[in-house]
């Protein structure tokens, strides 16, 4: 076991990746010399060479365009897009071939592809580096989309999506980077695709959520807790297409109340698809309307504003005590 | 015959006028007059003393990450310095003293580094595009004003930066595609200054110069020594006047350097070395211009000093007005997202009020 932060968790699922399957390679913008801006890929061009970790030049279309064609090659390419902002230039290519390829060719071929991003706010960086944009992926059939929120869950989910058949498109909270370190395991540890976690047991009350936000969403639980008895369950989602239907579900008949947090914009973000299958599967456990406790429909605001900007505990402790008394 | 030599053009040149010893090449010598001589220094010097403001307000944190231009001086100042106020520019996001020079207020040059949309807002009177982020995004842009300008049959030119790495974008490509096809009045800045963060010239394409992508659009290139103003003038002033003429675009890549580090956050001793460094640091634009300036007598001591205290109080004014105007509304993140708020924003934008009345957010930062 070593305590390791989320950079550090990244870099060792990388690490692993590579050294397990010579068919793994990194391939994005200074993911090489530089190691990543953020350095994610801390010593994998030293430890793996220039012909697994790649320099590419600067155009993520073709960073991703090419992955296709590595992967339709038997090549396991993990992509990094510096920040989410920046793949909207690859979007053609992820919505139009690797989201389709093993459903066109008739299950012929399939594309083992995990395209990496840090996203969500909280870094005072410039504008295109704080969005929160994951429902255009889980919207987009033919891929998965995970995102971690600590550092065992983010080693444990990216050497999964390295190691997994299908497109995985891989948030990482970049908030959460360096913010608290976690005992990892030495050995490989794998979590599945497609689980919801139980992260704190409850009977009050469910709060889903992912990535950033499972911070001041669990802050919100401790002080319920502390400060009006209130025994909240915390579901975080990981895995945010396909959805964990079931675990979400058996936690919010059991607690008839739910509230959902994320950073993204409110409408047809992930809190709708989640309310949307509550209705559908528990709409008589229900004992209240459900809560979105979202970013607001607009643009993300340059760093001045974002603290006021992102939901906090406060916010979602008082959409918790309304649903309570409802 | 089957296999032959195709011809293409070989306009392709390179252009200096002011070696780096501040010798002048007289045959090309645009002979300006003093007065612009000394606006050109004055130009760049205070590019050079706005960035070291910035750097230093950076580190004291009073705004976030900034992306330096120390070295590219004279590719700012030489390519935006005669044009009209209708025409168009388009920066990325590394053109503070085209900004300044086209009539930006430091102050709102210093908002978007300091976290405000205000920054982006383009003061009325100024035909400019905000910063665009994302890398040779901004480009087709470029190529539409000018479009629209061929449309109206007006005389005024477009112009738009991109650095050596956005020439690998899609986007780059795209732009060139169209002005190409649609020859229209849009000059291309390629501001290559060796680094696109840690990725050397090299990595983004193996053509030997950048310049030369243009012919494979059919349209002009050129290359011009980025740290001698007179080159980097000359050449766009001859694109502007072929623009304005009806002779279609044109693609200047300019040869400088990124002296300083990437933005604020890079650390550039992990992918370069000092040597390389301190050898563009003796092609300093300003270095080489200065003494340009005094052997010829439009220059003195005296004359520089007087130029100095006025780049300072203007700086000095325009951080106090970026400071005096820190304190704005977090709830207008609504107000100008369309020209008419639908009902649902409207009631969102109640639900925000209410939550900061209760997380006692003040006004303010
Ligand atoms: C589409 C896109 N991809 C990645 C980035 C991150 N990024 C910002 S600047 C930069 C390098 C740009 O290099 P260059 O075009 O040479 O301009 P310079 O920074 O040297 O001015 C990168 C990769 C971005 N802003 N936009
Ligand atoms: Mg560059």
């Amino acid at each position: 076991m070593a305590q390791l932060n989320m950079v550090k968790a990244l870099n060792l699922a990388m690490r692993e990746g590579l050294a397990e399957d010579e068919n793994v390679i990194i391939m994005g913008e200074d993911v090489g010399q530089d190691e990543g801006v953020f350095r994610v890929t801390e010593k994998l061009l030293a430890e793996f060479g220039p012909d697994r970790v790649i320099d590419t030049p600067l155009a993520e279309g073709a960073i991703v365009g090419t992955a296709v064609g590595l992967a339709l090659y038997g090549m396991k390419p993990v992509c990094e897009m510096q920040f989410s902002g920046f793949a909207y230039q690859a979007y053609h290519q992820i919505e139009g071939h690797v989201s389709r390829f093993r459903n066109r060719t008739r299950g012929r071929f399939g594309m083992p592809i995990v395209v990496r991003m840090p996203f969500g706010g909280g870094i005072r960086a410039i504008e295109h580096h704080s969005e929160s944009r994951e429902a255009l992926y889980a919207h987009n059939p033919g891929l998965k989309m995970v995102i971690c929120s600590t550092p065992r869950n983010a080693r444990a989910l990216l050497l999964e999506s390295i190691r997994h058949p299908d497109p995985v498109i891989f948030f990482e909270p970049k908030a959460l980077y360096r913010a608290f370190k976690e005992e990892v395991p030495d050995e490989p540890e794998t979590m599945k695709i497609g689980k919801a976690h139980v992260t704190r047991a409850g009977e009050d009350i469910t709060l889903v959520s992912y990535g950033a936000m499972m911070r001041p969403v669990l802050e919100a639980a401790d002080d319920l807790a502390d400060e009006d008895g209130v025994s909240a369950e915390v579901v975080d989602l990981l895995t945010v297409s396909p959805m964990d239907t079931e675990t979400i579900a058996a936690s919010v008949s059991k607690t008839g109340r739910c509230v959902v947090v994320h950073e993204g914009p409110r409408t047809c973000g992930v809190g709708a698809e989640v309310v949307a299958r509550l209705v559908e599967s528990c709409f008589y456990h229900l004992e209240a309307p459900i809560r979105r406790i979202t970013g607001y429909d607009v643009h993300f605001p340059y760093f001045a504003r974002e603290q006021a900007f992102l939901p906090g505990a406060d916010r979602i402790k008082r959409a918790v005590r309304e649903t309570l008394v409802c | 015959m089957p296999r032959k030599k195709i011809k293409v053009s070989d306009k392709l040149e390179y252009l200096q006028i002011l070696d780096e010893k501040a010798r002048i090449d007289e045959s090309l010598d645009p002979e300006l007059d003093g007065d612009t001589l000394l606006n050109l220094h004055r130009l760049m010097l205070t590019t050079r003393l706005l960035d070291e403001r910035m750097l230093a307000l950076q580190r004291q944190g009073r705004i976030g990450t900034y992306a330096p231009v120390r070295g590219q001086e004279a590719v700012q100042i030489g390519t935006c310095y005669t044009l009209r106020s209708s025409d168009w520019v388009v920066q990325s996001f590394r053109e503070p003293g085209v900004c300044f020079h086209r009539g930006w207020p430091i102050g709102s040059i210093l908002q978007f580094w300091g976290g405000y949309e205000e920054g982006c807002a383009v003061p009325e009177g100024i035909n400019d595009t905000p910063i665009a982020v994302p890398v040779a995004s901004q480009l087709p842009h470029v190529m539409g004003l000018a479009w629209g300008m061929k449309m109206k049959g007006k005389d005024d030119v477009a112009i738009g930066y991109v650095g050596d790495g956005g020439t690998s974008e899609g986007d780059f490509h795209e732009a060139l595609t169209f002005a190409g096809v649609f020859d229209a009045p849009a000059i291309f800045i390629v501001t290559n200054n060796q680094w696109a963060i840690s990725h050397p010239r090299s990595r983004q394409v193996r053509a030997a110069t950048l310049a030369q992508k243009a012919s494979g659009y059919g349209i002009d290139g050129i290359q011009v020594d980025g740290n001698d103003v007179l080159a980097v003038y000359v050449a766009t002033n001859e694109a502007i006047d072929k623009a304005r003429a009806g002779g279609g675009p044109t693609l200047i890549e300019a040869v400088t350097y990124r002296l300083a580090m990437h933005t604020t956050a890079d650390d550039p001793k992990k992918y370069r070395d000092d040597a390389e460094v301190a050898k563009w640091e003796k092609r300093d634009p300003l270095i080489r211009f200065d003494a340009y300036l005094r052997a010829k007598g439009v220059l003195d001591d005296k004359m520089d000093e007087e130029i100095r205290n006025d780049i300072k109080a203007t700086l000095k004014s325009g951080v106090e007005a970026y400071e005096a105007a820190r304190d704005v509304d977090p709830r207008d993140c609504f107000k100008y997202l369309y020209e008419d708020i639908p009902a649902e924003l409207v009631a969102q934008a109640a639900e925000f009020d209410e939550a900061l009345r209760h997380e006692g957010v003040t006004i303010g930062h």
